[in-house]
């Protein structure tokens, strides 16, 4: 297990941010951590960085304290904060040689895994910039670049994405991807998208608390067990909605059916199940039955996104 | 602690102060009015002495000490860099340390250029070395014990203003409080007199070097570098 979270709680006066939480993290996995901002996803992440103390639980990072060993997991963990802090009157080969040193290093090794660093994270052309005048993309990828030069084994990363532009997004979830083969990746984001396409694992926090934790298939299923079906016939003999509508009630497991759109007498109609039952067959015969012109039949898959929103908008699941 | 630590944090602030206009401010700005203060009376009083060295010194570094380490830690806060520094794997203390040594190295420098006063002085007329050498260590002392207390100004603050503020207002009170004993009675006294800087320095000015006064030096900077880290370990148990 290389992080383990127990009971974890952070209070910020009488402000909980994080209440009582408990996930693992597996050695060689990239975990999405999600959630919608302020949910505490920053705070368990300083946590493990040893940033902030928890107010009670316990956080462990490849089985040593954040408390007890706090040097010896701030040895083992790469961290780039939420904002990416850098100091921008530093050019970049001395930011990178001054991170190698404070992260411990050891000298004859630091040359090395400074040009490994620029090579990965392709930084040829800057080195000799200021980091005050690289534009935002270079700027992430020199706080991903100090993250990594001491070849830690967790990588945290607080939004490594945000604020960039959809080409640099891309590069950088490549980047984290090719890390996470042989490095534990903890990520947060609140960009859906992002952990479909980099994530193995996904744990969803709002306010303070887990309320998903699992493979990103799991989260991408429907959460109640049902599914949705998506009819569009064209209905020539002027029956109105709610009477196809009460046709298709008498197929079972039928829990919601609803119109989404109606245009010369063509409907558009989603059909929502209790269970998880194909009822395609059912409206096709029912279609051939009354004569209406299929148009259109399939299942929709829920996202990730319906799910996201249906777990984050209840208060304290 | 670690030195090697030290010595990374050290490297990097001092080449931040050169790096950028503030060692160059500080040690031009210093030098123009320590010189228009020395070389305006020189003459006049026809004494080889550095006393105006020793004497303005100490008033111009409750400026220049707040002005020269102010953003030495609150600028790290506000741009949020103090959460790399903090996740690294180095303790509080050796942060501190190292930018306490860098400011005090940049001290050095702006003294560095007044020995010119000191070698024309002497070959002008007779100069007391004895009492030479105990001024510059005087003024090192208590550059480092301003210093050390505008460190911890510093700490407490993520506004740069606020920081050299805080520090002024202490090293001032720090360095008045032997000047307002008359109106104490005496128990009282003797106690401030002990703990303002300024008595020390006149008695190592004088190239009198009592251990009771190299005490206090190091005793108030280590105090008020333990403060500074305490500042820093605090915010972790927020």
């Amino acid at each position: 297990m290389s992080i383990r979270v127990d009971n974890l709680s952070k209070y910020y006066g009488d402000a909980k941010a994080v209440d009582d939480i408990s996930f693992e993290v597996h050695s060689g996995e990239i975990l999405g951590f999600l959630g919608p901002n302020g949910a505490g996803k920053t705070t368990t992440m300083r946590v493990i960085t040893c940033y902030l103390m928890p107010s009670s639980g316990s956080a462990q990072v490849e089985g040593m304290n954040v408390v007890d060993d706090s040097l010896e997991v701030r040895k083992l963990v790469g961290y780039l904060p939420e904002q990416n802090p850098l100091y921008p009157d530093m050019n970049v080969l001395d930011y990178l040689e001054y991170s190698a040193q404070l992260q411990g290093v050891i000298k004859p090794m630091i040359p090395r895994r400074m040009k490994e660093m620029v090579q990965i994270c392709g930084l040829g052309e800057m080195i000799h910039k200021d980091i005050g005048q690289l534009s935002k993309g270079y700027r992430q990828r020199v706080g991903l670049a100090a993250a990594m030069i001491h070849n830690p084994r967790v990588l945290v990363l607080d939004e490594p994405t945000s604020g960039l532009d959809p080409n640099q997004i891309v590069e950088i979830r490549k980047l984290i991807q090719d890390l996470g083969k042989e490095k534990t990746v903890v990520l947060s984001t609140h960009i859906l998208p992002e952990v479909q396409a980099t994530c193995q694992r996904v744990v969803i926090i709002n306010r303070g608390k887990i309320v998903a934790d699992g493979p990103i298939e799991d989260l991408q299923r429907s959460l109640h067990g049902g599914e949705k079906v998506m009819l569009e016939v064209e209905v020539t003999d002027g029956q109105s909605f709610e009477m196809i509508s009460s046709q298709v009630r008498m197929i079972p497991a039928i829990e919601t059916v609803s119109l989404l759109e109606e245009r010369n007498g063509v409907k558009k109609i989603s059909i929502a199940t209790s269970r998880a039952t194909d009822i395609r067959k059912d409206l096709f015969q029912l279609c051939v039955q009354k004569g209406w012109g299929l148009l259109e039949l399939h299942r929709e898959q829920t996202s990730l996104e319906d799910n996201f929103r249906q777990l984050t908008s209840e208060p304290g699941r | 602690m670690n030195f090697d630590n030290i010595k990374h944090i050290f490297q990097k602030e001092l080449r931040s102060f050169f790096n950028s206009p503030v060692a160059y401010i500080v040690i031009v700005v210093y030098l123009v009015i320590l010189g228009w203060f020395f070389t305006s009376n020189l003459f006049i009083n026809n004494l080889a002495t550095l006393r105006t060295v020793f004497e303005m010194t100490p008033f111009l570094l409750l400026f220049f000490a707040p002005a020269m380490t102010m953003r030495l830690i609150s600028e790290e806060k506000k741009a949020g860099t103090l959460e790399l520094l903090i996740t690294k794997p180095i303790q509080e203390s050796e942060i501190i340390v190292g930018k306490f040594l860098a400011a005090w190295t940049l001290y050095f420098f702006t003294l560095l250029p007044t020995l010119c006063y000191t070698i024309s002085v002497g070959l002008l007329g007779s100069l007391d070395i004895g009492s030479v050498l105990g001024g510059y260590l005087g003024l090192l002392l208590v550059g480092g014990v301003f210093i050390a207390i505008s460190v911890f100004g510093s700490s407490v603050t993520e506004n740069q203003v606020v920081a050299f503020i805080v520090s002024l207002f202490i090293v001032f009170v720090l360095f008045m409080l032997d000047k307002v004993l008359f109106y104490l009675p005496s128990a009282v006294a003797n106690v401030l007199e002990y703990v303002s800087i300024d008595y020390h320095f006149s008695n190592i000015a004088r190239g009198v070097i009592d251990s009771r006064d190299l005490i206090y030096y190091a005793s108030a900077v280590g105090f008020s570098l333990y403060l500074a880290t305490a500042v820093l370990q605090k915010r972790r148990w927020v």
